[in-house]
């Protein structure tokens, strides 16, 4: 017979335990901890919002403080899902409204948010204080003044990269003169102009604003008053550079940033002309951030800057900074742990950008910390792949997009397999991966045989058959997200490993070789996956063996959900139910 | 685990049938093959008919089986059919073949075979009859799978083929035609928001006002009813009737009527009786938000004139348009504006 803790100890003891994961472990030792970890978890994650109803999740935790939740398949990011899609955020917004009405933090990503969402978060949560929307879409800056008018304790809005219908810029002047709980506020994916004064007035009357995030079309005037007005600020998104340079202009500004003394972070800078780069040089030694993945900067402006910021943790920037100017990062930027590197011209006919995989060599030399990398680059070798997988051991996150599909190494013309075996093998605590450039089954051998803790692999046109996704179901033991296009393959591997589908979060195929009747058959027999064909004609028109032209499948308690589109077709569980009545909307 | 045996052996008679008569012939003991990338079929194909190809034969069918189409696997674009076909079917490496089972053991033992013999698995071939249906969803834009503005060159440039740059072997590739790029939906994987973001400000570094938003190249377009906002690249059409078809293609319900498809050369003009038949005959108009934020009917402006003042589009329904300005009054304002 064991010691039972009583309850109130162990709630004691759960108040150090943040980590959901680690939460979900204690909720699975017996009832009791079940049920006091469900009754102090403040923080709950849905990584998939169709996993789990969101009157189970209420339920469950109705000491709810924090609600993060996500949508549509990460490659929605890319245009490869439907609009229409699904990913609605009124069911969550609506059950949690009546179950959890002291919620505070809602963060939302890739879902569809309307103006009556917003208006129902600011009527029904008292104490609501964090709105962050990340690519989402759906509202309008109605939406947004119901937010600013009604929160009263609001600290924290911020749009990123979202979809808004702009109807102009009186959504700010709906904030109280009486608010001022302002900390944070990004409306940087935003067109419409705001009243200058009215965001002057804003940021004067919030001593506790640490981040601005601006749109293109504040002025430089503008940024100049409100860095008057926050030299507080740590994090500062830049609004629009493009202006007559005036002398004036230029030591204005000059001075606004020399005043921000502990300014961290610097995005924006849509339209930076290369003349007013110095004026940011006074900030440049403080920051631990810099976006200039916007900024048509080219070299050697781009250097003069960067070689100032020895304490750069993270850089995002366009191929523009060419294999020179990664040099001198690696040389300058010795704390620089992520990269990334955006294409300048994403559509492939454009000119040619000196940028190379050199680049990323000698960023893995020189930056020791470097553990997470996005790079585009046009084509890439082996050699490359196995020196960054050498020198950088560390590397948590590796995504590098070829642009050129099915590039092989283009000094000996072999597929990349020998580099990407390098990076599975070499980076142990890899838990991101996108591979690209030309690659066979054995790349896939070697990734699932060594990428044992990689969580998100992202695929595209590779591979030669069914054994590529043989190899990774069977081997990537820790995966969670797997999102694939344009590959050879389909059935086999997918049905032999049915049940590790279920071990993960979700699984994207698109223009793969997936049968109808294979999707059918993988419903069938297992009850807790959904999967759902995305398909613009109706799969029964068509033979059981033609493919389909995406499928999503995620593990779920939710069955099968009832918000589904045309083009999408979940497949009835029940066998006996015939063909012609498989599919249900 | 029991529910995979009944997983297996389900694979084996659900997707068996268009294969099982190949097995017999193909020597390899698999299915019926066909190049991922849609070369020929190649059911001829044993060892002998590989090995021999000298490394010149080798890189330039490397090189064709790299280009691009659009359209599923399997499905071929026509500008392709007679060139690929005189060429054995060819893989860019030679894998050996695998069955459709593969246990481990023959998985270990074929990948250490030779691999002079390499053929992709593929479906049989009544996949080909819709792959031609369904290339459609890449050639055409179908409003159910609308991709965002920058990619809607895909409807603009012709069905590619994409010669890949760098190669060593570029220089073999002299007999194929040099084509327009392709335009692969979602690829390279840029998002959408950052790829109209840097059109836009490539477009206002040239501005002396440096106001961002006037006369952008991508401006959105909203729909009475409709949920969410598009974005369209002016830039991307030659006239009203290119930009009209696009935006019926994007959402379903809008119809734009004749405004603009009169097309003859150089006249975009709309007479008044035209546009009035316009509004009592359709459901809906495009309208559009001019520089001093009016709202006025797209067709009035000659379309050069019309890129440079529009700042939003928005397609209203007929009835709540009247009263927008029509021609006369259009004509007015771009005579001041001259």
């Amino acid at each position: 017979m064991g010691l039972r803790l009583p309850s109130k100890v162990l709630e004691h003891i759960l108040s150090f335990i943040d980590s959901n994961e680690d939460r979900n472990s204690v909720s699975l030792v017996c009832k009791s901890w079940f049920e006091t970890e469900r009754k102090t978890r403040k923080r709950v994650f849905v990584g998939n919002c169709y996993a789990v109803s969101p009157a189970a999740v209420a339920k469950r935790f109705p000491e709810m403080r924090s609600l993060t939740l996500k949508g549509k398949p990460h490659f929605a990011d890319y245009n490869l899902v439907p609009d229409g899609w699904g990913g609605y955020a009124w069911p969550w917004i609506e059950a949690m409204a009546a179950k959890c009405p002291s919620l505070e933090e809602i963060r939302l990503k890739r879902m569809v948010v309307t103006d009556e969402c917003l208006e129902k978060i600011a009527a029904s949560f008292k104490d609501f204080e964090v709105l962050v929307l990340t690519s989402c879409e759906g509202f309008s800056t109605d939406g947004i003044a119901a937010i600013a008018a009604t929160c009263r304790n609001l600290r924290v809005l911020e749009l990123r990269e979202c979809i808004v219908e702009d109807l102009g810029g009186d959504w700010l002047s709906y904030f109280p003169e009486t608010s001022t709980s302002l900390v944070s506020l990004d409306f940087s994916c935003l067109d419409s102009e705001v009243k200058i004064s009215d965001l002057e007035r804003l940021v004067s009357r919030s001593p506790n604003l640490k981040s601005l995030k601006l749109n293109p079309a504040v002025t430089l005037d503008g940024l100049v008053s409100l860095l008057r007005r926050a030299p507080q600020l740590t994090e500062l998104g830049t609004g629009s550079f493009a202006a007559q340079l005036k002398p004036e202009a230029f030591s204005k500004l000059s001075e606004a940033f020399s005043n921000c003394k502990q300014l961290q972070s610097l995005s924006g800078l849509w339209d930076v002309l290369p003349e007013y780069l110095p004026a940011l040089y006074s900030v440049c030694p403080g920051l631990t951030s810099l976006n200039l993945s916007y900024a048509t900067v080219r070299m050697p402006d781009l250097v003069e800057l960067l070689r100032r910021c020895s304490k750069l943790q993270k850089l995002w920037v366009m191929d523009l900074i060419e294999d020179k100017g990664l040099e001198a990062v690696a040389s300058y930027c010795k704390e620089l742990q992520e990269l990334r590197v955006f294409p300048s011209a994403p559509d492939l006919d454009e000119a040619n950008i000196p940028l190379t995989e050199q680049g990323l060599v000698f960023v893995s030399k020189g930056c020791r910390k470097l553990e997470s990398v996005l790079y585009f680059c046009v084509q890439f070798t082996n050699a490359a792949l196995l020196t960054i997988a050498r020198k950088r051991p560390n590397l948590k996150c590796f995504r590098l997009c070829v642009i050129e599909p099915f590039a092989p190494d283009y000094k000996t013309n072999e597929p990349l397999d020998k580099g990407f075996k390098a990076i599975a093998e070499g980076c142990k605590d890899l838990r991101r991966l996108s591979v690209s450039g030309l690659l066979s089954d054995k790349a896939f051998k070697y990734i699932g045989k060594h990428a044992k803790k990689v969580r998100m692999l992202s695929i595209a046109f590779a591979g030669d058959s069914d054994l590529m996704l043989h190899h990774l179901l069977s081997g990537c033991e820790s995966l969670k997200k797997l999102e694939i296009r344009d590959c050879p393959f389909g059935d086999t591997a997918l049905l032999e490993h049915a049940a590790k589908l279920e071990t993960m979060r979700s699984l994207w195929m698109s223009s793969c070789f997936v049968s109808f009747g294979a999707c059918k058959i993988l419903s069938q027999k297992m009850p807790r996956l959904n999967v759902e064909v995305i398909d613009e004609h109706p799969p029964e028109t068509r033979p059981e063996s033609s493919p389909v032209e995406r499928i999503y499948i995620y593990r779920t308690v939710a069955g099968p959900r009832m918000d589904t589109p045309e083009f999408v077709w979940t497949i009835h569980k029940n066998p006996e139910i015939g063909v012609s009545h498989l599919a249900i909307k | 685990m029991s529910t995979e045996e009944e997983l297996q052996s389900n694979v084996s008679v659900a997707s068996s049938s268009p294969t099982s008569n190949c097995i017999s012939r193909n020597t390899l003991g698999g299915l019926k093959e066909h190049n991922y990338l849609g070369l020929s079929d190649c059911s001829s194909v044993g060892s002998s008919t590989l090995s021999p190809l000298a490394e010149d034969d080798k890189a330039t069918i490397s090189l064709k089986a790299t280009e691009l189409t659009l359209g599923l696997p399997g499905s071929q674009s026509p500008a392709r059919d007679t060139e690929l076909n005189l060429l054995s079917p060819v893989q860019l490496d030679e894998k050996p073949f695998f069955p459709l089972l593969p246990s481990k053991d023959e998985i270990c033992s074929s990948s250490q075979k030779n691999n002079a013999s390499g053929n992709k698995r593929g479906f049989s071939d009544t996949m080909d009859q819709f792959a031609e249906a369904k290339s459609s969803v890449y050639t055409e834009k179908n409003w159910m799978f609308p991709e965002a503005a920058a990619t809607q060159s895909v409807t603009k440039k012709d069905v590619p083929q994409n010669i890949p740059k760098g190669q060593s072997s570029t220089t073999n590739n002299s007999s194929s035609p040099p084509a327009a790029k392709a335009q692969i939906v979602g690829w390279p994987p840029v998002r959408s928001y950052r790829k109209n973001t840097l059109a836009t400000t490539c477009k206002n570094s040239d501005e002396v006002d440096g106001r961002p938003g006037s006369g952008a190249l991508f401006v959105k377009v909203s729909m009475d009813g409709a949920p969410y906002l598009r974005k369209v690249d002016l830039r991307s059409y030659a006239n009203y009737g290119e930009l009209s078809s696009a935006l019926e293609k994007m959402f379903t319900t809008f119809t734009l009527g004749q405004c603009g498809s009169n097309g003859a050369a150089g006249k975009d003009m709309l007479s008044e009786t035209k546009l009035k038949d316009l509004l009592n005959g359709k459901d809906y108009v495009l309208t559009y938000e001019d520089k001093d934020g009016d709202w006025m009917l797209v067709g009035d402006v000659p379309w050069e004139m019309f890129i440079d003042v529009c700042k939003k589009l928005k397609i209203m329904k007929g009835c709540d348009a009247i009263g927008l300005a029509a021609a006369p009054r259009a004509m007015e304002k771009s005579k001041m504006r001259a």
